[in-house]
């Protein structure tokens, strides 16, 4: 039972990062009707919000401390923090302690304005254009943004710790009567995982309980129409796209703890997400959420050593294997509407 | 000629002289010049050449002809490259036998997969693809090479070692790679002057393959079966309307391109005996579209010149480095120099996927047909100003027909 359960929750913080990235893809694909084969970039623009805040932080003036020597006997050289030195020691080292939470504000104007560059300036020409069009323009657009990022900060990985208070694990069996030290779980994931339901609930209540939301929907339903209405609806749908480029820059953001970010994550998860928007359905948005979660548990029961005794190698091909088996059974994705991308 | 048009037994013939010919025109620049980091005729590079543009020939008879674009063509790729090794480990180094079964298995494997990857069209069609691809790479990094059942040999690759069995192995035979006792990194050197040609063995054999491969895309496009492979890609809802069912024939062309793959894979193995599962990655895939879609979907010479392009400037680009770039704008002011060094430098060197990128994106934006349509628009802008030229002066009249 607490075996299960610690599978369950082990599926939780990739399953919330394929959730949140398939959100994304779904509200470009049902919008603007736009396969997007960047969105992998974009998730990684995101995380690399969060290493240059980080950089920015740790920007350091060099002191000469002259009480204390090095081995050379010259006085050492001290690096001081611009934020500690304005802030003072304590809550500037607090701040950069917080960097990656931090960036959350820092990623969402830039995630916003990289998204509606993008729309702007590349994808708008492409509506018009066959969907194999689209496809291949933003991915070589996803080639650009990641030899951009590769160009600044290297091929290696940059470790983007988390604050002290939530790097360490937390022994959640005992919470709910299991024996101590039989479900030991990391903060850091726990945090993910409700940030991720946090940013789904408010997308989804943006798009259900607001004016602008509902005009969203209407054009998703019928663009023509709700522009025969006289509304602009164009210009909502480049904000949504905006959005899904920061909802997919915040899931970055946040997975850098979990896994340090390189200019390549973007692809990884890229593949992955869009096997999930199949398998979710296209353009149902809790089709995409349901899916990614659903996938992410999976691939964790997968790779428990049961199931890797059993069919060697299950854990790696989990995923297109559940893929396949859902296109050919139920062509339209578990949640998938009727009408919406069938050929 | 061979049952050709006019047109195209002209084109195939300029193909075969520039593949016969190459280790000429590509070393136009004496050795030891500034010039000769451009040379591209040694044979490794020309190899490369000539198998990526099989690889893109069978490519485009899928994407350029039906439409459907799949994102997991490595894959054939790679089994293809597995196979020859296999070949080589279990029979001799002679590649004949490599090859066949690379473009067997390779064609078994594709018929596999494209059985069930085209019941889907679309982006659907693609995502499968890349899934079956995905999970190939997959199996043959971890699963394939466990100690009991090694296919696949895993992350160092497959090889050829000595206690390997070896059954038609002659005694006097090459330890590498021959055909009947021809190595294939058997390179004559011709030293003209200052130049120096290469002649290549493998590169030969890699040239005629292409030719033969070439021929037979020619007639695959020219003939009633690539008719309508063109109808499926126009509008597969009227074909089905009018009775006929067009799943066998997209199904052809996606086993025929899967063997060009495979023969790809198994000619890279005979020029090095060696396969990795990185080969089938879907960046592997990805760049064999990429090919196809720089040369010009659904041309004949399009892939070719897509494959070479790409692997000429990846080679190039690779090479050149701040030094270079110094000593060419060496003319310019100090300052201007620096600052046109800096300019430029992100786009050489490691840099050589962004210039790729930045390529690729503006010819899928400005030219969709690739580098043929560019030239052609190119070509005909040069006839009309001449044309105009012509005209407006001289005033002569022309001959009525």
């Amino acid at each position: 039972m607490d075996a299960i359960l610690l599978q369950i929750l082990n599926g939780l913080d990739k399953g919330s990062a394929y959730a949140l990235i398939a959100l994304g893809l779904t509200l470009i694909f049902g919008t603007l009707g736009v396969v997007n084969f960047a969105h992998g970039a974009l998730f990684m623009i995101g995380a690399f919000c969060a290493v240059t805040l980080q950089k920015l932080l740790n920007l350091s003036f060099v002191t000469l401390d002259e009480t204390q020597k090095d081995f050379l006997g010259n006085p050492l050289k001290v690096e001081t923090p611009f934020i500690e030195a304005w802030f003072g020691p304590e809550v500037g080292a607090t701040i950069i302690d917080w960097s990656v939470p931090l960036s959350i504000l820092f990623a969402i104007p830039v995630m916003l304005l990289v998204g509606y560059v993008m729309e702007r300036g590349l994808i708008k020409h492409f509506y018009k254009r066959p969907h194999a069009d689209q496809i291949l323009v933003t991915f070589g657009l996803a080639i650009v943004l990641q030899e951009i990022v590769k160009y600044f900060f290297g091929a290696n990985p940059i470790q983007t710790p988390p604050p002290d208070v939530l790097s360490g694990s937390v022994d959640l069996g005992t919470m709910v009567g299991f024996d101590p030290n039989a479900i030991i779980y990391p903060i850091w994931r726990l945090v993910y995982f409700g940030f991720a339901v946090g940013i789904i609930g408010a997308v989804f209540s943006f798009l259900q309980f607001t004016t602008f939301g509902m005009v969203v929907r209407a054009g998703m339903a019928d663009r023509e129409t709700v522009g025969l209405l006289g509304i602009n609806i164009d210009r909502r749908f480049t904000i949504m796209f905006g959005i899904a480029a920061g909802v997919a820059g915040l899931a970055g953001v946040m997975y850098g703890p979990l896994n340090p970010p390189n200019y390549h994550m973007g692809m990884d998860f890229l593949v992955l997400s869009f096997v999930v928007v199949v398998v979710g359905g296209m353009g149902s948005l809790p089709g995409a959420v349901l899916a990614g979660f659903l996938l992410g548990i999976l691939e964790s029961f997968a790779s428990t050593t049961w199931a890797t005794t059993t069919i060697p190698g299950i854990n790696q091909i989990i995923i297109y294997l559940v893929a396949i088996i859902v296109l050919l059974t139920r062509p339209r994705g578990l949640m998938g509407r009727k009408g919406v991308m069938e050929e | 000629m061979l049952g050709l048009n006019k047109k195209d037994t002209s084109l195939l013939i300029v193909v075969a002289l520039l593949t016969l010919l190459a280790p000429f025109i590509l070393n136009p620049f004496p050795e030891g010049s500034a010039m000769a980091q451009f040379n591209a005729g040694y044979p490794d590079l020309m190899q490369r050449f000539v198998i990526f543009g099989i690889f893109a020939i069978g490519f485009n008879i899928l994407f350029g002809l039906t439409g459907y674009l799949s994102f997991g063509h490595a894959a054939f790729l790679g089994v293809g490259s597995y196979s020859a090794v296999w070949m080589f480990k279990l029979l001799s180094y002679n590649v004949i036998p490599a090859i066949a079964l690379s473009v067997v298995v390779a064609g078994l494997f594709s018929l596999l997969i494209g059985f069930i990857s085209l019941r889907r069209s679309g982006i659907y069609f693609s995502i499968l693809t890349l899934a079956f691809a995905q999970m190939s790479f997959a199996l043959a990094y971890s699963v394939l090479s466990n100690p009991k059942f090694n296919l696949t040999n895993g992350e160092t690759g497959l090889q050829v070692y000595a206690d390997d069995p070896q059954i038609l192995q002659g005694a006097n035979a090459p330890d590498l790679p021959h055909l009947f006792g021809l190595p294939m990194r058997a390179t004559y050197t011709m030293d003209v002057g200052a130049w120096s040609f290469d002649f290549n063995a493998g590169y030969y054999l890699c040239a005629v393959i292409m030719m033969a491969v070439f021929y037979l895309s020619i007639r695959i496009f020219r003939s009633p079966f690539g008719m309508m492979l063109r109808a499926v890609k126009s509008n597969q809802q009227r074909m089905n309307y009018t009775g006929l069912n067009s799943k066998p024939y997209t199904l052809a062309a996606f086993v025929i391109s899967g063997m060009y793959a495979g023969l790809a894979g198994g000619l890279m193995a005979a020029m090095d005996p060696l396969a990795g599962a990185e080969r089938m990655q879907w960046t592997a895939s990805g760049e064999v579209v990429l090919m196809t879609i720089l040369g010009g979907t659904g041309t004949l010479i399009g892939p070719v010149l897509g494959a070479g392009f790409i692997k000429y400037f990846e080679n190039i680009f690779s090479k050149i480095n701040d030094n270079v770039l110094h000593s060419w704008f060496a003319f310019l002011p100090d300052g201007l120099e620096d600052a046109v060094v800096f300019v430029i430098h992100p786009f050489i060197g490691k840099g050589w996927h962004l210039t790729l990128g930045i390529l690729f994106m503006l010819v899928v934006i400005y030219l969709p047909g690739g580098l043929v349509e560019g030239g052609q628009r190119l070509l005909k802008r040069f006839k009309r100003k001449k044309k105009d030229t012509d005209d407006a002066p001289s005033g002569k009249t022309e001959p009525a027909e």
